[in-house]
């Protein structure tokens, strides 16, 4: 069976994406944010995941105000990076998981979460810039690590779906994807955030107090942060800080005790705070690819050991 | 129809982009849209109130676009991430914008970011609503030092004006 093996939280600025396309990683301001994920591409390559649930939002790229779903899951077998208004960024097309994505779709909404179906569908950097931060910097003609599913959520228009909400769909995501009867190992994105403004008079808010505390209680206490209003997230996170919600399907979609292998905060990226963290379900073995026989779990710790070293 | 009152209008200097705003912004947000593509740039740059004859907006409406005027565009509806296609349709970057919604220079701006952004001290409530959110007090600070620390705060008063001041704090925190 398929099994949810590790869930990752990231940023997803899209000057983040800029950077990288104009090859500004190594100037300073930029090379604080990126060597922020330089350990989490060697988790990633040594993960090797079979695919990858990435829950984003879309930025007025392929989505506009004519239809605005709440939760879109993309079934197609490809998505193409959209043209943001400069031309699309110059990354692969990501292929999808068509099997998994319909399988994802018919169980969540027997489950009573009522997704809209993309069968076509394009990525913005929404999607794209934490594919970079984790897969790290693919050619154009190249191919990205492994097959993707995207997951779009409206945070755009107020009201975005509650934390409690998010968190419920990622239980439902779970529970799909161990009931597909391939043997798949998933990682699962939860991108947006953490504390920022970008609109209006009060434009430029940070609050690293809040981001430090959502990020403790996502790893410890996911039930705390599900009962959060979307008035507290906006008072102290920023009107765009809301976006933080998509977290939550992440950690939905995790068992209740996970470990927390890696973690990253900095400010700014442009005008928003950076926040990154990967948790890894405990279920002895999934992390590791093929792990030795009767060392899985000091496999496992040594690695913890390792990139938090 | 006066527009409904709701919780988060107490938030300072904010135009939440609510359901309201977006029947309301339909137009101002689909002519932003129009924007991505490079002939409907130059189209609208030869011809500015003409080329926004198409898409039915309101004179309050027209007049926020002509003038830039970005807080009025987010109070009639428009949202930030369409009303962007315009400045970057103008050649500006987004900091550049940011900068204008909130009365600053580009320079001020960004120092303000660099230095860790504009705190949240001061800056939650129109009406006095300072306390940190209890669903995360536990990281909050006690009250008697956020009011301490407040006389280095700049409020934001109900109309954007200049505020550039935050508190210096490091950059960056990397978990051992």
């Amino acid at each position: 069976m398929a099994r949810i093996i590790a869930g990752v939280g990231s940023s997803h600025v899209p000057a983040i994406g800029a950077a990288l396309d104009n090859g500004k990683t190594e100037e300073p301001y930029w090379k604080r944010v990126f060597s922020g994920f330089e350990k989490s591409q060697e988790w990633m390559r040594e993960t090797k995941p079979d695919v990858a649930i990435v829950v984003y939002n879309d930025h007025a790229s392929a989505f506009s105000v004519e239809m605005i779903p709440t939760f879109a899951l993309g079934c197609a077998a490809e998505f193409p990076p959209a043209d943001e208004g400069w031309g699309p960024r110059p990354v692969p097309v990501a292929k999808g998981h068509p099997a998994l994505a319909a399988h994802i779709a018919q169980s969540c909404i027997l489950d009573e979460f009522d997704l809209t179906i993309c069968n076509k569908m394009e990525i913005d950097h929404g999607m794209t810039v934490p594919m970079n931060l984790l897969f790290g910097k693919v050619e154009k003609d190249g191919h990205w690590p492994c097959p993707v599913i995207p997951l779009a959520v409206n945070v755009v228009m107020y009201p975005p779906p509650t934390g409690h909400r998010c968190y419920m769909l990622g239980r439902a995501i779970k529970k799909a994807v161990e009931s597909f009867p391939d043997d798949l190992r998933v990682v699962i994105f939860g991108t947006g955030g953490l504390s920022h403004q970008i609109s209006g008079p009060r434009a430029g808010l940070i609050n690293s107090k809040w981001d430090k505390n959502f990020l403790d209680n996502l790893t410890k206490d996911p039930q705390k942060l599900v009962k959060i209003p979307h008035l507290d997230y906006m008072r102290e996170a920023g009107a765009e800080g809301v976006e933080m919600v998509m977290w939550l399907i992440m950690r939905g979609a995790l068992d209740d005790k996970v470990d927390e292998i890696y973690r990253f905060y900095t400010v700014p990226a442009s005008n928003t705070a950076v926040g990154h963290i990967i948790l890894e379900n405990r279920a002895k073995g999934l992390a590791k690819r093929k792990p030795a026989a009767g060392h899985k779990r000091a496999a496992a710790r040594a690695k913890v050991d390792k990139i938090r070293g | 129809m006066a527009r409904e009152q709701h919780d988060y209008d107490d938030i300072p200097g904010t135009f939440v982009f609510d359901a309201e705003r977006s029947r309301q912004g339909f137009g101002i947000n689909m002519f932003c849209m129009s924007l991505m593509k490079d002939e409907n740039r130059k189209a609208f740059k030869a011809n500015e109130a003409e080329y926004l004859k198409k898409f039915k907006l309101t004179p309050e409406q027209t007049d926020a676009v002509l003038k830039r005027d970005y807080n009025r565009m987010l109070e009639l509806g428009g949202n930030i991430y369409f009303t962007a296609k315009l400045g970057a349709t103008d050649g500006h970057s987004f900091q550049h914008l940011a900068a204008t919604m909130t009365g600053s220079s580009q320079q001020d701006y960004a120092d303000m970011m660099l230095k860790g952004g504009r705190n949240v001290e001061g800056n939650r409530s129109r009406t006095g609503k300072n306390t940190p959110s209890k669903f995360l007090s536990d990281a909050q600070p006690a009250k008697k030092s956020a009011a301490a620390k407040s006389k280095l705060k700049v409020k934001i008063k109900a109309k954007a004006k200049p505020v550039a001041k935050s508190k210096p704090k490091s950059k960056s925190t990397k978990r051992k």
